[in-house]
């Protein structure tokens, strides 16, 4: 053990091509501009919101592929995982997409851990480049996890949206043009005894704050554009911002703090709280954010996926709500 | 960090449910919904055979046809949201449930979809809806027998 949980990556792997596409509900999103997909369709055309999540999928990984300008044949590596059960969305359209393949599941926090699994994996030269990112159906994983959907309940303040949304990447050897991952913060699991499955930015707010007070422990010194946590939502990036202030780690990030759910759906007070899961963080990410980092809008950005590891059944049992946060230095020269 | 002062600092920002304002709504919403079912109920015993006790049978029925084509259309989700426990409660609120699942689980068939998740949410009703009818009648034969009340 090295005694670490922050690493930098000497073989600097950049992001070389990205894509994004989102449901129709997402058009109200103010990063609109930067999505390359917006479907009309909910369940993408297919009969089921499952075999539609496959498709959102699929699709987005090809349109990954194509903008970078390679061939499904040149992905050595396809890194993503969902939120449905066992993955299947992600596993079905693996098969499509017939490229090497390994699932990951950190729940809402797969868009970074997939990153940064991708990294390590360039680190070795072994690999040439990899296809990450994750996704999320509202319909397929709310079903799951909360309650049919025309069923009638009220949710609280604190509830969030679950995105139609998927964010993919290849990530590939340094290219000067494009960004690269810097450094990388793996996290580890912190529960703070949240219950309430209708408020997971409470429940996710700790796990943030100790992979960034970890993350910038290793990075003294480093000025940043911004940090960026996942789908924290109002709420939970209101309390993210009240544990950094008690704490004084480093008070400047108050100011320069965003969070991709809070933002998602603009102010719309129909979203509650705001934008949640896999595909949340990973639209965001590789959508807008990657677009102003291609435009040396941003020079240096940590970006902070937070991740609630529940199951309905874990909390109909009176589980409390495990949380994990990865962080990944994202730096365009 | 441990839990109690992170619990603490939750009570402190997180944003409360309002409560009296939800009360209200829910008083205007429940009114509602039982105003319909007595015009409805009215209209059954103006215009057909029906007595004051007989017409609640085809007013239940009604207000849970209209809960399923508002469910279907997904307009009942959206008086959820609003009324909460206002749209719950009535047997409006039964029907949404029965009906949201069945929709909801119909990709799986209608044996091992619709058939089986028809009452995942509303079997808890029917399951203890029938066991204190049990216990009520229970109660009531014992004191009808020991002369205590009639029937």
């Amino acid at each position: 053990m090295k005694n670490a949980r922050t690493y930098q990556f000497a073989t600097k792997p950049s992001i070389v091509s990205t894509a994004v596409s989102v449901g129709p509900l997402e058009k109200q999103s103010p990063f609109r501009p930067h999505f390359d997909h917006v479907y009309e369709d909910e369940r993408f055309g297919e009969d089921s919101n499952e075999k539609g999540h496959a498709t959102l999928i699929e699709d987005t990984c090809k349109l990954a592929i194509m903008k970078g300008g390679f061939q499904a044949t040149d992905i050595d590596l396809f890194l993503a995982g969902d939120l449905v059960n066992q993955m299947t969305p992600t596993n079905f359209a693996a098969r499509e997409l017939a490229t090497p393949f390994m699932g990951m599941f950190s729940a809402c926090a797969t868009s970074i851990s997939s990153l940064i699994t991708a990294s390590f994996f360039l680190e070795t030269n072994q690999m040439e480049r990899i296809l990450f990112g994750s996704a999320s159906q509202h319909n397929a994983v709310e079903r799951q996890f909360r309650y049919p959907i025309e069923y009638g309940a009220q949710k609280p303040p604190t509830g969030q949206w679950t995105v139609t949304g998927a964010g993919f990447g290849i990530l590939s050897q340094y290219q000067r043009d494009k960004p690269y991952v810097h450094s990388a913060t793996i996290g580890q699991v912190v529960d703070c005894e949240c219950k309430d499955p209708l408020d997971m930015g409470s429940a996710m707010a700790p796990a943030a704050f100790d992979t960034i007070q970890q993350h910038l422990s290793q990075n003294k010194g480093t000025s940043y554009d911004f940090v960026m946590t996942g789908d924290l939502g109002k709420n939970g990036s209101a309390i993210l911002q009240e544990l950094i202030r008690t704490s004084g780690v480093s008070s400047y990030l108050v100011d320069k703090y965003r969070d991709a759910g809070a933002e998602f759906y603009g102010n719309n007070e129909k979203f509650l709280s705001g934008g949640s899961g896999a595909g949340c963080s990973a639209s965001v990410y590789y959508g807008p954010i990657y677009a102003e980092l291609l435009k040396k809008q941003w020079k240096k950005i940590l970006l902070v996926a937070t991740g609630a590891l529940l199951s309905p059944l874990s909390f109909q049992q009176g589980e409390t709500i495990p949380c994990i946060a990865h962080a990944v230095e994202l730096t365009m020269e | 960090m441990d839990a109690k002062s992170f619990q603490q600092t939750v009570d402190k920002i997180a944003p409360k449910r309002p409560v009296l304002k939800n009360c209200l709504k829910a008083f205007l919403t429940g009114g509602i919904i039982c105003g319909i079912g007595q015009l409805i109920s009215f209209f059954y015993m103006y215009f057909f055979p029906f007595t004051e006790r007989t017409s609640s049978n085809p007013t239940v029925s009604t207000i849970i046809f209209i809960t399923m084509l508002l469910t279907g259309f997904g307009v009942y989700k959206k008086i959820g949201q609003f009324g909460g426990a206002g749209s719950a409660v009535p047997v409006t609120g039964f029907g949404n449930a029965m009906v949201s699942a069945a929709i909801e689980h119909k990709s799986e068939g209608f044996i091992l979809g619709v058939g089986s998740n028809i009452f995942k949410l509303a079997g808890s009703v029917i399951v203890y809806g029938v066991f204190s009818a049990f216990i009520v009648a229970l109660i009531k034969t014992i004191l009808v027998q020991m002369g205590v009340i009639n029937w």
